[in-house]
C-alpha cells in the first residue's frame, strides 16, 4: 500500500489527509511536533482571552484520527533524505514514505533586532507561543507592560488579547498608519481610531531599535528609532511571518523563501510536494504573493493535493482572492483586489463610503476607464462570498454593483441596512441615478 | 464599578440567604377554624382524621414547617392506611400527604412573615432584584465598546464549572425538588407573593404562583444581562424582548386573569405535547364545563399543535417557538445564557440526544392515545396498562425531573438547554417539520470559516456549526433553536440565521468556495 507522509498536521496537511482519506485506502501517515491533534490556530487568541479552552480549538474528536486510519506520529523531522525516500525524526527514528507532503506552516520573522531572543520577546504562531504567552503574561501583575512590534493583523489580535487581561500594550507600528500596506487610507485611519480608543498605545511610524535586559536575561525595555525607552516585561513580535523549512537544508529540495512548488505543488523533487503557507510558487499566481500565509489558501491546497495524489491530477487554481479578519470590534472582509494607494495600480480607483457615526464603511476598487468593479472591502458590514464571487466572475460594472448591494448583504436579520446610503452617497459623487434592488431570493440562488 | 458590582453581589448574597432560609423559619399553629376550612376544601370524611389532628395538631405551636409537616404526613398515611384496612374506601383522603401537609401549613402561619409580607417581599425578592441589577448594570461601562465581549468565560470560576456553579447547581437542584415534591416547605416562599396573587386572581399564592412569579423575575432582571451584553446585536434584543413578552403576558398575567374571570387557568402559547396534560381527563373535563371559553382553549389548542406550529415553522423556522416564544426556552436564554457553552458537542451526545429527545416524543403520544381512548370509551385500562399509572410515571419522570430538576438545575454543569435538547417533546415534533420541510437554515458564507470553534463553542443545543462551517455546508438540524448566537460570535461573519427559498437549501458541497474548479466537469466526472 503506498504510504503517504505529511509533515505538519495545521490546516493544510489534515485537509490533504482528509481528502486522501476520502478517496482512497493509502497509509497515511502525519508527523508533528507542535500537538497531539489537529487544532485550529486561528482560534489560539481565545483560549487565551477565555473564550474558549484549548480543546474547542480542535475540530475533531480525538477517536477521530484512529477510525480514519491517520496514523499521527509526535515527532520532530530533522532530516529529509530524498534518495532512500525516509525522513529522519529527533528522536533518531526513520520513517519511510512513498510520497511525502511538506505542510510545516510558518514562524514568527525576527529581524536581527538586538535582544530578540531575549526572555519574555515571543511571537504568537504556535500552540508553543500560547503557553509561553500564558507564562509570561499570565496577569497585569506579573506583566506590568507589553509592546508589540509589527503592525499586522496577528499584532492587533495579540494586543487584543493582552488588553482582555488588563495588561497595558504600546503597539509599534513601522508604517504611518496601521497596515497601510494593504488598506486603503480610509480604513486604515479608522482602525488606527479603533485601535486608540482601546486604549492601545499606538506608535506609527516608528521602529524597534533594540530590546534591553535584565539582569536575568529578561526582557526589561524596548528602544525604539525614536529614541524612546519603553518600559515592558513582553514583548510580542508580530512582524509577519516566514516558511518553517529550515530542517530541509541538504535534502535536494529546491527552496526559495519557501519551498518552490508548481501549478501542481510538486516540488523539484518526484514525489515530494509542499502545501499551505510553506510552499513557494514559481509564478505568483494572479495578483497573490507567491507565498500566501492565510488560513483558506492553506486549505485549498490540501484539497488539490489529495485529488493529485489520487489520480485526478489537478493545479492549484485559486479563484477570486477573498478574506477576513477582525479588527477588535470591528469584521472586516474583502473579496477581489482592493490595493492600498502604496500599491494600487494607475487605473484603480475606490469608491469608498464612512458612517457618519459608527465604525462602519465600505471601499469598492473598480477600473476608472471601464468602470469594472474590481474588489471590495468591508468594514461593519458582512457581505455573502457567493455573490462578490460571481460578480468578479461576470466582470461586472460598478453601477450595477450599487444596483444590487443588497443581494449581497449578509448582515444578521433585523439589522441596519445600509445601502441606501451608500447607493446616495454614491450618486452623488458621480452623478448617477441608481436606484438599489430589492434584495432578490431568486437571484441570489441563481446558480443552485 | 467594579464597587458597585461588589455591593450588588452583596445585596443579592442577602436576598438569597434569606429567601433559602425561609423554609426553616415561620411560627405555625392551627386553629380549629383553620381545620374546617381545610375539612370543607378538601372534603375529608374522615372522622379519624379529624380527630388526630384535633388532638396532636391544633392549638399547638410549631416552629417551621419542618416540625408541623411530618405531624400532617403521618395522621394523613396513618389513618388512610387504617382506612384501607377497615375497607372504608369512602374515607380514604386522596390529597397526596405532602400537599394536604402544603394546604395545612398556608392557613395557619402567623407571626413575622405573614404579618409583614411586603417587608418580607423587599428583604428577599426586592434585594435580589436590586443585587443583581447593580452587579449586571455596570457593564455598559466595563464592557467597554460595543462587541462581543466573551473575555474571561473559562477562567471564570462561575462559567467554568468552579465551585461556584457546582453551587447553583446544587441550589437550583434543592429549589426544584422542593417545589415539585415537598410543597409545604414552599409555604413561607407563598406569603411573600400573596398580596401580588391576591391582586391578579383573588385567589392566596400557592407555590406554583410563587414559581411562576420567580420565573419571570429572573428572566427579567436576566433579561437585562442579554440586553447590555447583546446591546449592539439587533436580533438578540428583539428576541429577548419577545421571550420577556410571552413569558410574563401570556404565561403569567392572562392565566391568573383567567382565573379571576372565572375562566379555566391557561397558557394560551403551550403546545401540545409539551403541554403533555392538555389532553388529561381532568383538563378536559375542566374545559368541557367552562362553556364557550373552555371550547376556545380546546380548539385553539388544538389548532396549535396540528396547524400552526408546522406552519409557523415552514415559514421561519423551529426558533419562532423555542427562542421567541416559549418559556422553558426564555429562561433558558437569559438565565441560562452564562452557562451555553457547556453543552456537549460531542458525537455520543448526539447520539443519546436522539434517542432520547423522540424516545420522549413517542412517550408523550403514546400517552395521549392512551388518554384520548380512557377518555371515550371510559376503559382505564389500554391492553393491559393503567392510563393513569403512565400518565402520574410521565409527570413524575419526564414533568418533574427532566423538565424542572435536570433541565434547569443542571444549567450550570450541562448547559443551558437540557431540556429542550434531551426531553422537550415539542421540539422533537418542531425538529422534524425543521429539518424537513422549513426555509430555515443557517447559512454559511462561502469559503471564509477559518474553523476557530467559537459558533460550536457557544452553541447551546450542542451542534457542532463548525463542522458544517468549515465544509461550506448550509446547517440544517431539526436541534437548532435558531437563538443565532453562533452569527453572533463568528469573528469572520461567516453563519446567518435565514428563510429563504426551500430549493437549494441542503447544499453538500464536493470542493469550497475559493478554489476554481470546473462544477459540470466535477459532475460528469462521477
Amino acid at each position: 500500500m503506498e504510504h503517504i507522509v505529511i509533515i505538519g498536521n495545521g490546516i493544510s496537511g489534515i485537509t490533504a489527509a482528509r481528502h486522501i482519506r476520502k478517496l482512497s485506502d493509502k497509509k497515511i501517515t502525519i508527523i508533528s511536533a507542535e500537538s497531539e491533534y489537529f487544532f485550529s490556530r486561528t482560534a489560539l487568541m481565545y483560549v487565551y482571552m477565555g473564550h474558549m479552552k484549548f480543546e474547542h480549538t480542535q475540530p475533531y474528536e480525538n477517536w477521530f484520527w484512529k477510525k480514519n486510519r491517520l496514523d499521527l506520529v509526535n515527532g520532530y523531522v530533522s532530516k529529509v533524505d530524498t534518495a532512500n525516500k525516509t525522513l529522519i525524526l529527533k528522536s533518531t527514528k526513520e520513517i519511510k514514505y512513498d510520497k511525502l507532503i511538506i505542510a510545516t506552516g510558518s514562524k514568527p520573522n525576527k529581524f536581527g533586532w538586538p535582544g530578540q531572543d531575549l526572555k519574555g520577546v515571543q511571537g504568537l504562531y504556535s500552540k508553543q507561543d500560547l503557553e509561553l504567552l500564558e507564562a509570561n503574561a499570565p496577569n497585569n501583575k506579573v506583566c506590568k507592560r507589553a509592546v508589540i512590534v509589527g503592525g499586522g493583523l496577528i499584532g492587533i489580535e495579540l494586543a487584543e488579547m493582552l488588553k482582555s487581561r488588563d495588561i497595558p500594550v504600546t503597539f509599534l507600528v513601522r508604517e504611518s498608519s496601521f497596515w497601510n500596506g494593504v488598506l486603503p487610507e480610509g480604513e486604515s485611519q479608522m482602525i488606527n481610531e479603533h485601535i486608540l480608543e482601546h486604549h492601545i498605545d499606538l506608535k506609527l511610524d516608528t521602529n524597534l531599535k533594540e530590546i534591553i535586559s535584565d539582569e536575568n536575561g529578561w526582557a526589561k525595555a524596548v528602544v525604539t528609532d525614536k529614541g524612546e525607552t519603553i518600559p515592558c516585561t513582553v514583548v510580542g513580535l508580530t512582524a509577519g511571518v516566514s516558511p518553517n523549512i529550515d530542517f530541509l537544508k541538504g535534502s535536494g529540495i529546491e527552496t526559495g523563501k519557501g519551498v518552490k512548488v508548481n501549478n501542481f505543488l510538486e516540488t523539484n523533487i518526484v514525489d515530494v510536494y509542499a502545501i499551505g503557507d510553506c510552499a513557494e510558487q514559481h509564478e505568483a499566481i494572479g495578483n497573490r504573493r507567491p507565498v500566501e500565509a492565510v488560513w483558506y489558501t492553506g486549505r485549498m491546497m490540501g484539497e488539490v493535493l489529495a485529488q493529485t495524489i489520487c489520480g485526478n491530477k489537478r493545479a492549484y487554481n485559486p479563484g477570486h482572492w477573498f478574506n477576513s479578519a477582525k479588527f477588535l470590534d470591528i469584521e472586516y472582509q474583502t473579496y477581489g483586489w482592493v490595493f492600498s494607494e502604496k500599491s494600487k495600480k494607475d487605473q484603480e480607483q475606490h469608491f469608498h463610503w464612512r458612517h457618519s457615526k459608527e465604525k462602519i464603511c465600505v471601499t469598492i476598487a473598480f477600473n476608472k476607464d471601464t468602470k469594472q468593479f474590481l474588489g471590495i472591502n468591508t468594514f461593519g458590514i458582512r457581505m455573502r462570498h457567493e455573490i462578490l464571487d460571481r460578480w468578479l466572475t461576470e466582470k461586472r460594472s460598478l453601477d450595477y454593483v450599487m444596483e444590487y448591494l443588497k443581494d449581497a448583504n449578509f448582515d444578521p436579520e433585523f439589522y441596519a441596512q445600509y445601502e441606501e446610503d451608500i447607493v446616495s452617497h454614491y450618486n452623488a459623487l458621480y452623478s448617477a441615478n441608481i436606484t438599489p434592488r430589492k434584495k432578490s431570493w431568486k437571484r441570489i440562488f441563481s446558480n443552485v | 464599578m467594579q464597587i458597585i458590582k461588589k455591593i450588588g453581589l452583596f445585596i443579592f448574597l442577602i436576598g438569597l440567604t434569606i429567601f433559602t432560609v425561609l423554609p426553616f423559619m415561620g411560627d405555625f399553629k392551627v386553629t380549629p377554624a383553620a381545620l374546617d376550612q381545610i375539612i370543607q376544601e378538601k372534603g375529608i370524611s374522615s372522622e379519624l382524621f379529624i380527630q388526630r389532628i384535633q388532638e396532636d395538631v391544633v392549638g399547638q405551636e410549631f416552629h417551621g414547617m419542618l416540625s408541623l409537616s411530618p405531624q400532617i404526613t403521618q395522621i394523613l398515611e396513618a389513618t388512610n392506611a387504617q382506612h384501607r384496612k377497615e375497607k372504608e374506601y369512602k374515607k380514604i383522603i386522596y390529597t397526596a400527604a405532602h400537599d394536604m401537609a402544603a394546604a395545612v401549613g398556608k392557613v395557619s402561619g402567623n407571626g413575622f412573615i405573614v404579618e409583614n409580607k411586603g417587608l418580607m417581599w423587599f428583604l428577599t425578592f426586592g434585594l435580589g432584584i436590586l443585587g443583581s441589577l447593580l452587579f449586571i448594570v455596570p457593564n455598559i461601562v466595563l464592557l467597554g465598546k460595543k462587541g462581543i465581549k466573551n473575555n474571561g468565560i473559562y477562567h471564570e470560576n462561575a462559567t467554568n464549572r468552579g465551585w461556584i456553579a457546582w453551587m447553583v447547581f446544587v441550589f437550583l437542584v434543592s429549589f426544584y425538588l422542593v417545589l415539585y415534591f415537598r410543597s409545604e416547605y414552599a409555604v413561607n416562599w407563598t406569603y411573600l407573593v400573596d398580596p401580588i396573587s391576591e391582586f391578579l386572581s383573588g385567589n392566596p399564592a400557592g407555590h406554583w404562583f410563587v414559581y411562576g412569579f420567580m420565573y419571570c423575575t429572573v428572566m427579567s432582571v436576566m433579561a437585562v444581562r442579554m440586553y447590555i451584553k447583546y446591546r449592539h446585536n439587533i436580533y438578540q434584543t428583539v428576541r429577548t424582548t419577545s421571550v420577556l413578552f410571552f413569558q410574563i403576558v401570556f404565561a403569567f398575567l392572562i392565566p391568573e386573569i383567567m382565573v379571576r374571570l372565572q375562566m379555566p387557568y391557561y397558557d394560551f402559547k403551550n403546545a401540545f405535547p409539551l403541554d403533555y396534560d392538555f389532553f388529561f381527563q381532568w383538563n378536559l373535563k375542566s374545559l368541557l364545563n367552562s362553556g364557550g371559553i373552555g371550547l376556545f382553549i380546546l380548539v385553539w389548542g388544538i389548532a396549535l399543535t396540528l396547524v400552526i406550529v408546522p406552519v409557523m415553522v415552514y415559514f421561519f423556522g423551529k426558533r419562532w417557538y423555542c427562542s421567541w416564544v416559549c418559556g422553558c426556552g426564555g429562561l433558558a436564554e437569559t438565565l441560562g445564557d452564562p452557562y451555553r457553552q457547556h453543552s456537549s458537542k460531542s458525537l455520543f451526545s448526539w447520539k443519546v440526544e436522539r434517542w432520547l429527545v423522540h424516545g420522549v416524543l413517542v412517550f408523550a403520544v403514546v400517552m395521549t392515545v392512551m388518554t384520548l381512548y380512557s377518555f371515550f370509551t371510559g376503559s382505564g385500562t389500554v391492553l393491559g396498562l393503567k392510563t393513569q399509572t403512565v400518565q402520574n410515571t410521565y409527570s413524575l419522570l419526564i414533568g418533574a425531573f427532566f423538565a424542572g430538576v435536570i433541565g434547569t438545575g443542571f444549567y450550570p454543569i450541562f448547559g443551558n438547554r437540557v431540556w429542550c435538547r434531551f426531553g422537550c417533546p415539542l421540539a422533537a415534533y418542531l425538529g422534524f417539520v425543521q429539518r424537513f420541510k422549513s426555509r430555515f437554515r443557517i447559512t454559511t458564507n462561502g469559503g471564509q470559516c477559518i474553523s476557530c470553534g467559537n459558533c460550536s463553542t457557544y452553541c447551546e443545543q450542542g451542534i457542532d456549526v463548525r463542522a458544517y462551517a468549515q465544509k461550506g455546508e448550509n446547517i440544517i438540524r431539526s436541534s437548532c433553536v435558531g437563538c443565532g448566537i453562533c452569527s453572533a460570535v463568528c469573528p469572520r461573519g461567516v453563519l446567518k440565521l435565514e428563510n429563504g427559498p426551500l430549493k437549494g437549501r441542503i447544499n453538500p458541497t464536493e470542493i469550497l468556495l475559493g478554489n476554481d474548479v470546473d462544477l459540470m466537469d466535477l459532475v460528469n466526472k462521477k
